[in-house]
């Protein structure tokens, strides 16, 4: 789960992470409000779940009332296309306004689980503000990682080579320590799947302030994080894959136009390769689960049915503990239910199988019955090519 | 042989007193598991199936001499249950539930570190080795006993491959489904290290998916260490990057974890990659065979 800019800021800065003076506004009037009041020089930030804002429209630093008048009413409302969004990209409805700060110099700063090496990963670089992949490619030697043993927790020689390899030293040292501290903190504490500060700015005052601040959160720990779990802002959320959440459906709506029903993760994204094999394009990610009734299949096949790109579906159930004779009556309900038009191709294998396509084949309906994969494909190969 | 399980398996069960702890210790029993003990906080004494609960693991090793543990603990207590059970000194932990934070697992894995205990999974399917001892919820019945090892990240796909090998004659030693989350105990090298010198298994297939390295590290070790054939299979082509696909540790983010880096990490090391999951099963009987 994405935090927005203004709510990581908030989570940080209750460890004790200087942020800038901000205010939170919902409408461009509130925002030319907090500008009269605030003064210049002042930042006008998109609230979005996306990266690459800056370069892409949706960040604007304003000095005067008439730049401010402007760059408010240009970003709020917009659709902000950067390239970590996908299609047109989301409606700004949320705008973040910031003091603007004398920047001296520039610093990256995140910390997250790293599952290869078991541990808490901190990333430091001097190339602040940067595109940290960008940077990870084409210069790695500048950016530094050091291992936190989540058991034994952050150690003080560590905060030491962080602040050295950024060139803190003296009382910048030990500011900057206190603030990796703190940052830790609410990594531990919050379940964090990251954490990203970039820049963090430090000014020609010598004071540090988190100019932007990225966090997610991790989604099987919400139930013990229920105040972070109520910021949560779907109105970025694609319509359909809301609704799927709402019936225990894991969904993800992709581009193409064969929708997919499949129980378990791995196989529903090798029927989503199959699919490509075939020489279409998959229109979903659909896992029901091992554990999924005949009222998830029917909604897992409205949801498909609500995508107007989608022109035909395959069905590709492995039964284990989920028995194919229960899954056939399911499908059968939720087609006559929905009152199916397009075609679908039903592959079910293992436990009751035989049993299931005689259910199938029994219900008058027009589906098509695939005997094995290598059948599925052909039969939607067959579909795309009519 | 086989690997991490056989006949002298004694196995307990965590949460044997819920739905589907329930059902599955049944399952397993059927099977031949030898099912010695069930563990639920607050319910000693109780029974389920002839097999007595206890109150905690300790008590159950103390008492059964149980030398496995599979684990069916609601997430917000399931890293807890896997710390128990390596206190209690359980050489093997099954852990087959889904959606453990990934902090708790991190903690998990650096305990574990160092101790006798070996974990497989969380979010898995578990392990089986025909004929001879399940443990999990795979459906039994598509399994032979026979000599091809399988590793999987996957539940059901590893269900369809098996399936597969069975129809093309192709026996399994072992099938193990090592989980879908990114930080889990036993990775591919552990299981392909013990496949590698186990002397029934004859080939290894093994299931990968997008996200994460360790097929990248697992083709670098089959390079070094492994002389049998292994088959390959990365499920996620086609899937967009910064996008979960089920599995916690499915997601493509930035340069790493795309299914061509995979596959061309696992060509590279001499791995048979074989993309066409439907006759995969047919493939493997072909490059084994030889």
């Amino acid at each position: 789960m994405k935090l927005h800019e203004y709510q990581a800021k908030e989570l940080f800065s209750r460890y004790g992470l200087p942020i800038p003076e901000g205010w939170l506004a919902k409408t461009p009037e509130k925002a030319m409000e907090h500008v009269g009041r605030r003064g210049f020089p002042i930042a006008i930030k998109a609230q979005v779940h996306a990266g690459g804002r800056g370069k892409s429209g949706g960040i604007l630093l304003a000095s005067n009332m008439e730049d401010a008048y402007k760059a408010v009413y240009s970003i709020h409302g917009m659709r902000l296309r950067t390239p970590q969004t996908v299609g047109e990209g989301p409606t700004v409805n949320k705008l973040l306004l910031e003091k603007g700060v004398d920047i001296d110099r520039e610093f990256y700063l995140s910390i997250v689980p790293d599952s290869s090496t078991g541990s808490l990963l901190i990333i430091a670089s001097a190339e602040g503000g940067m595109d940290i992949e960008e940077v990870a490619a084409t210069h790695p030697e500048k950016i530094l990682q050091v291992q936190v043993d989540p058991v034994m927790g952050l150690q003080e020689y560590q905060k030491r080579r962080v602040a050295y390899a950024l060139g803190l030293t003296g009382e910048l040292f030990a500011s900057f320590a206190t603030l990796l501290a703190g940052l830790y903190q609410a990594v531990l504490e919050n379940d964090l799947l990251l954490a990203e500060i970039n820049p963090l700015a430090l000014t020609v005052d010598g004071d540090f302030f988190l100019i932007d601040a990225k966090a997610k959160v991790d989604s099987n720990a919400l139930f013990r994080q229920r105040k972070i779990a109520a910021q949560y802002d779907s109105s970025e959320e694609d319509p359909l894959e809301l609704e799927a959440q709402r019936h225990g459906l894991n969904y993800i709506r992709l581009h193409g136009n064969i929708g997919t029903i499949v129980n378990g993760a791995g196989l529903a994204m090798a029927s989503m390769d199959i699919i490509q094999q075939a020489g279409a394009e998959p229109a979903n990610f659909l896992d029901v689960g091992g554990g999924a009734n005949e009222d998830m299949i029917e909604h897992g096949f409205q949801i498909l049915l609500s995508d107007p790109h989608v022109k035909a579906i395959l069905i590709n159930i492995f039964g284990g503990i989920l028995r194919c004779d229960i899954l056939a009556t399911g499908v059968v309900n939720a087609a006559r239910k929905t009152g199916l038009q397009l075609p679908v191709v039903v592959r079910m294998e293992g436990t009751n199988a035989e049993q299931g396509r005689k259910i199938l084949a029994e219900s008058g309906l027009d589906l098509i019955t695939a005997t094995d994969l290598n059948d599925a494909a052909t039969k939607i190969q067959e579909l795309c090519l009519t | 042989m086989s690997i991490f399980v056989n006949q002298d398996t004694r196995l307990l069960v965590q949460g044997i007193t819920g739905k589907e702890g329930q059902f599955h210790t049944l399952q397993c029993l059927e099977y031949g598991t030898r099912v010695v003990a069930g563990v639920t906080p607050g319910k000693a004494g109780q029974e389920v199936a002839g097999i007595s609960v206890f109150h905690t693991v300790h008590d159950a090793v103390q008492e059964t001499g149980a030398n496995a543990s599979m684990i069916f603990v609601p997430p917000p207590f399931a890293a807890d249950a896997i710390l128990e059970a390596a206190d209690a000194g359980v050489d093997l932990i099954i852990c087959i539930t889904e959606g453990i934070p990934i902090h708790d697992m991190l903690r998990v894995r650096r305990a574990l570190q160092g101790s006798s205990s070996r974990l497989i999974g969380p979010n898995c399917p578990g392990i089986i080795t025909p004929g001879v001892c399940k443990i999990g919820i795979m459906p039994a019945h598509i399994h032979r006993p026979g000599s091809i090892g399988v590793i999987s990240r996957s539940g059901t796909l590893t269900y369809e491959l098996v399936d597969q090998l069975t129809k093309a004659g192709l026996g399994q030693s072992t099938c193990i489904g090592i989980g879908g989350d990114p930080v889990n105990g036993t990775g591919f090298i552990d299981c392909l290290a013990a496949f590698a010198k186990d002397e029934q298994t004859t080939g290894i297939v093994m299931l990968g998916e997008i996200g994460g390295t360790a097929e990248e590290a697992a083709a670098v070790f089959i390079q070094e260490k492994v002389d049998k054939p292994v088959v390959g299979f990365i499920a996620g082509l086609t899937a967009p990057p910064g996008r979960q696909m089920g599995h916690a540790g499915a997601i493509i983010s930035g340069s790493r974890g795309s299914a061509t880096a995979k596959i061309a990490a696992l060509e590279k090391s001499g791995v048979h990659v074989y993309q066409e999951l439907g006759q995969l099963g047919a493939f493997c009987a072909k490059t084994f065979a030889t």
